[in-house]
């Protein structure tokens, strides 16, 4: 009865398949597809149902977030940032809150680093919930999509009671955090975790123990190890590919080396073996939650007073600040020139390796039906591709 | 793959008899968080429509619009923000910011209107259903993003103050005047309450950028005496300023000072404009005070030969016989003085209109003439005994003072009256070593003073009689004189207006002072107009238009004499305005 899919490993170079002989079929996936988690384009030539060929699409997205931010003040970025990727803005409040703070300076207080980590980890399980959704999806199991959207929305009601909204919390600003918790604000965060691993467990039980999703994501978008550095792959892709990362342990940031934990890494590179690393990873965030409720200090400051945000001048330099978000790498280059605004801005979101080159790689040989399951399991946000 | 793989998913059913997670109308049952960010509310009588929200929106979706029913007063630009849904994010960094806290945001959430238009709307000026609604976004208890805290002036010590003339407030330092002038939001509310209307909001950029010589020509353009008025302005500007509705309002006048202070006096002409080609007319202006001053340096500027007229040994007028050298140290007033001088103003020390040389002469040989003479006679006590020679005219001590005469006031001295003069006259008392009785016949809060200067004057040890009603002066048989006076309280006469004090029957009192100093007001002296010089007057001011101008002509008036503020930056004000009008005149391009 054991029946497990064997894994290829597609070829270095493109095909070039004969257009005009009348054997293939070219096909866009996107901009508009729930396969593809964003808007982006995937222009598929399929022989048969085989993709020979993959080509990624992107511009359906470019805002000129980092053009935009050079005309504003740096105070006035703060909201800006959040929407360079959706599900996870609070990423980019920290990387620009903590490169602003670099360079000028500016030591945040202990209850703002614990309460960053916190919203942090929060998003992280957010993040994670809707995009087991989309790979459950991609599979036909849409039932446990509706489980784990629902599980986000408690998360962001969460964030709706800490910050004032739902989906752009900006609630890291530079200098610290925007409010203290809210009464009663730990109780609610603990009994979400209890309602929220309950659920998880029944997910892993009717998602992990399938036959389908095993069938279908079992050999689906092998990624070798060696990979790791070739395409720049960070995140649940490189640790299911065996690459022990995680920025949050190495170097550490925020109140991260102050809580147990392992970095978890997995020993199959597919879409399963990459499922199974998230799974764990939601397991852990749901623990990191616990331990910060259970740590972080509960008196003192939560911002550190910063100069007038009209007028804030930060000294000329660069610094490039990263964190680990659900997908891996996550930076903001931020360039001083002594003014108030920002000179340059660039974002490295992870999905800019993830969903264009590797993407149009593991993509060749695989059948039509698995491109959106394929797609969902390198979890990219197209949005933060071109920002 | 295992059996288990083939039956683990149909424990999906089991949720098929558990509550769903989702409600059917979530819009209508499930109210936003206590804190949520939703629609904007404004406190439209708290607000001061300083238009900071609409600095630091980065959608630019505030504008500070009109409203009806609201104009502009002092303290308050009379506009209001409006905002525009189809820009707004939700940041609530408007909140966050905003000086007054009048701001915050409601929990309401859903708004359904098929006109686009309506999504643009001034809140709290257009009623909402959400007005007023006690949750939703606020600013977190102990988050501000602009300072509340002005920074604190060093200062001599109170103790140490009263026993000498140094100057009580020692200025700002560099890096303590970039930290005040940063809380300034440049939001121009304080331009218009300022009688001068100086450019506030650009001479603090200029302190934060560093620019002072910069700063010294902003400063020019309105107010050529800096040195003065950034110690002893009456600061209406601070009064008006929006950081004031939250917090300290700015040390717009330390500012000033630490601009003009920073700048040497061999340096401004290197900063500031030059003089215009000379045009030929000839202009005099009696009275050498800051507003006669402040007319011939205009004059002066725009090429016309000024010759200023002081009837004192020295240049200044009240600011350097009325206010002690502890507030207005006498090489600052110099140095202010020195640099209208230096542009060709001749001032002619000791010559009195009047009895020197008459009016219709000075008319006669100048082009225009500018009175600024201001007020120099002090007013009567007007009770039985105000010609007792113990008492003394305020205005006449400090004079004296200043000129370092021996005063002799004895060890003690009643001072009556509640204004700067009064205060003034107090602490220069105290600090020729005499107790000092602040007789008021009013209460504290109804002093004209300055409340700095009443607050001093009580800590370098004055004490302050309030509601005390003159009666009488009497002999003492001694050196000094009784001073009989009368308790009163405070009764409303009139709704809306101010208490009046009514005597108490039988609570009289008698003290016995060495010196009694009276400093109740002052009223002019324009015994040298007469009425052939064709002056309109009324109620003893010389009538005047817009720029100072009075029937005569060629003859313009000003300062203490006719506004009725009478400080020194309102004399100023009526001199540069005065200056612009002389100048239309002699250049004939009239309105």
């Amino acid at each position: 009865m054991s029946r497990e899919k064997t894994h290829v490993i597609p070829p270095a170079e493109r095909a070039e398949p004969d257009l005009s002989s009348g054997k293939y079929l070219v096909m866009w996936q996107g901009p508009q597809h729930p396969g593809i988690t964003g808007n982006m384009s995937l222009k598929l030539v399929a022989e048969g149902d085989t993709v020979v060929d993959c080509e990624t699409h992107v511009g359906y997205l470019h805002r000129g977030f980092e053009k935009l931010m050079e005309d504003r003040l740096w105070m006035q970025n703060f909201p800006l940032v959040c929407r360079i990727a959706v599900p996870e803005p609070d990423f980019n409040e920290y990387c620009y809150a903590a490169a602003l703070e670099e360079l000028a300076g500016v030591e945040i207080p202990d209850k703002a680093v614990w309460l960053r980590t916190l919203s942090l980890e929060m998003i992280r399980l957010a993040s994670f919930l809707m995009w087991i959704g989309g790979q459950a999806g991609a599979f036909g199991h849409g039932t446990i999509a509706q489980w784990s959207v629902t599980m986000r929305d408690y998360v962001l009601d969460l964030f709706e009671e800490l910050s004032g909204g739902r989906i752009y919390h900006m609630y890291i600003i530079p200098g610290g955090v925007r409010s203290d918790v809210p009464k009663d604000f730990f109780k609610h965060v603990l009994e979400t975790m209890t309602i929220i691993r309950k659920n998880l467990d029944d997910i892993e039980l009717v998602m992990f123990h399938n036959v389908v999703f095993k069938m279908r994501a079992q050999g689906l978008g092998w990624i070798p190890r060696e990979w790791v550095d070739e395409y720049g792959i960070t995140g649940p892709n490189a640790r299911a590919a065996g690459a022990d990362r995680d920025l949050r342990k190495d170097p550490g940031y925020l109140a991260y080396p102050r809580l147990d934990f392992k970095s978890i890494t997995g020993t199959r590179s597919d879409a399963y073996g990459r499922a199974e690393v998230r799974l764990a990873e939601m397991y852990q965030s749901i623990d990191l939650i616990r331990q910060i409720v259970d740590r972080m200090p509960k008196d003192g400051p939560f911002r550190e007073k910063l100069p007038n945000p009209l007028y804030w001048k930060i000294p000329a330099g660069e610094t490039y600040v990263s964190a680990e978000c659900t997908r891996g790498e996550y930076g903001f280059y931020v360039v001083s020139d002594g003014s108030d605004k920002p000179r340059r801005v660039t974002v490295r979101g992870p999905s800019y390796t993830h969903a264009i080159s590797l993407m149009e790689r593991l993509a060749r040989g695989v059948n039509i039906a698995d491109v959106a399951g394929l797609m969902v399991s390198l979890h990219t946000y197209p949005p933060e591709i071109e920002r | 793959m295992d059996i288990k793989d083939y039956i683990a998913p149909f424990a999906v059913w089991k949720r098929a008899f558990e509550k769903p997670f989702t409600v059917k109308k979530p819009i209508d049952e499930r109210p936003g968080a206590p804190g949520y960010r939703g629609f904007h509310m404004n406190d439209a009588d708290k607000c001061v429509g300083c238009g900071t929200c609409e600095a630091i929106c980065m959608n630019k979706a505030i504008d500070l619009v009109p409203v009806d029913g609201r104009d502009a007063k002092e303290g308050d630009s009379g506009l209001r923000p409006r905002m525009d849904y189809g820009r707004c994010c939700w940041c609530a960094l408007c909140v966050d910011i905003c000086p007054s806290g009048s701001l915050s945001m409601s929990n309401e959430y859903v708004w359904v209107d098929s006109d686009p238009e309506a999504f643009r709307y001034t809140p709290g000026v257009e009623a909402k259903p959400w007005d007023g609604s006690e949750l939703g976004y606020r600013r977190a208890e102990g988050y501000r993003l602009l300072d509340g805290e002005r920074v604190k002036m060093p200062e001599l010590d109170h103790g140490e103050a009263v026993r000498s003339f140094l100057e009580l407030v020692k200025g700002y330092s560099r890096e303590q005047a970039m930290k005040e002038a940063d809380r300034c939001v440049s939001c121009g509310v304080c331009i218009a309450s300022c009688p001068a209307h100086m450019d506030i909001p650009a001479y603090i950029k200029a302190v934060r950028d560093g620019d002072m010589e910069g700063g010294l020509r902003i400063l020019y353009e309105t107010n050529p005496f800096p040195e003065a008025c950034g110690r002893v302005c009456t600061h209406l500007c601070e009064s008006a300023c929006s950081i004031g509705t939250g917090g300290d309002p700015v040390a717009i006048r330390w500012l000033k000072r630490y601009i003009a202070d920073q700048v040497e006096l061999s340096d401004y002409a290197k900063a500031l404009p030059r003089k215009e080609a000379p045009t030929g007319k000839k202009v005099a202006v009696i009275g050498a005070g800051p507003g006669g001053l402040s007319a011939a340096y205009y004059l002066a500027l725009l090429g016309h030969d000024v010759t200023v007229y002081e009837k004192d040994g020295e240049a200044g007028g009240m600011l350097r016989y009325g206010i002690p050298d502890y507030r207005l140290p006498y090489p600052a007033l110099d140095k202010d003085i020195g640099y209208i001088e230096g542009l060709g103003v001749q001032i002619e020390r000791g010559k009195a209109v009047g009895a020197d040389l008459s009016l219709a002469s000075l008319r006669s040989s100048h082009d225009a003439v500018y009175l600024s003479t201001g007020l120099p006679t002090a007013y009567a006590l007007e009770v039985p005994g105000d010609k007792h020679p113990r008492v003394l005219d305020g205005v006449a001590v400090l004079a004296a003072a200043t000129r370092g005469e021996k005063l002799g006031l004895g060890k003690r001295v009643a001072v009556i009256g509640g204004g700067n003069v009064a205060m003034d006259a107090a602490r220069t008392a105290l600090r020729h070593g005499s107790e000092v009785d602040i007789l008021y016949r009013r209460r504290e809060e109804d002093m004209p003073a300055d409340a700095e200067e009443i607050r001093e004057a009580k800590a370098e040890g004055a004490r302050l009689v309030e509601k005390a009603i003159p009666i009488e002066v009497k002999d003492s048989g001694g050196d000094g004189a009784l001073f009989v006076w009368n308790e009163a309280r405070m009764v409303l006469k009139e709704e809306g207006k101010r208490p009046v004090p009514e005597a108490i029957p039988g609570a009289v009192h008698e003290d016995r002072y060495d010196s009694i100093i009276s400093a109740i007001g002052q009223g002019p002296d324009l015994s040298f107009v007469t009425e052939t010089d064709g002056i309109p007057m009324k109620r003893f001011k010389p009538v005047i238009a817009a720029d100072g101008r009075t029937d005569a002509g060629d003859v313009f008036a000003g300062g203490d004499l006719t506004n009725e503020r009478k400080d020194a930056i309102s004399a100023i004000a009526d001199g540069h305005r005065a200056a612009l009008g002389i100048d239309r005149m002699l250049s004939g391009k009239e309105l």
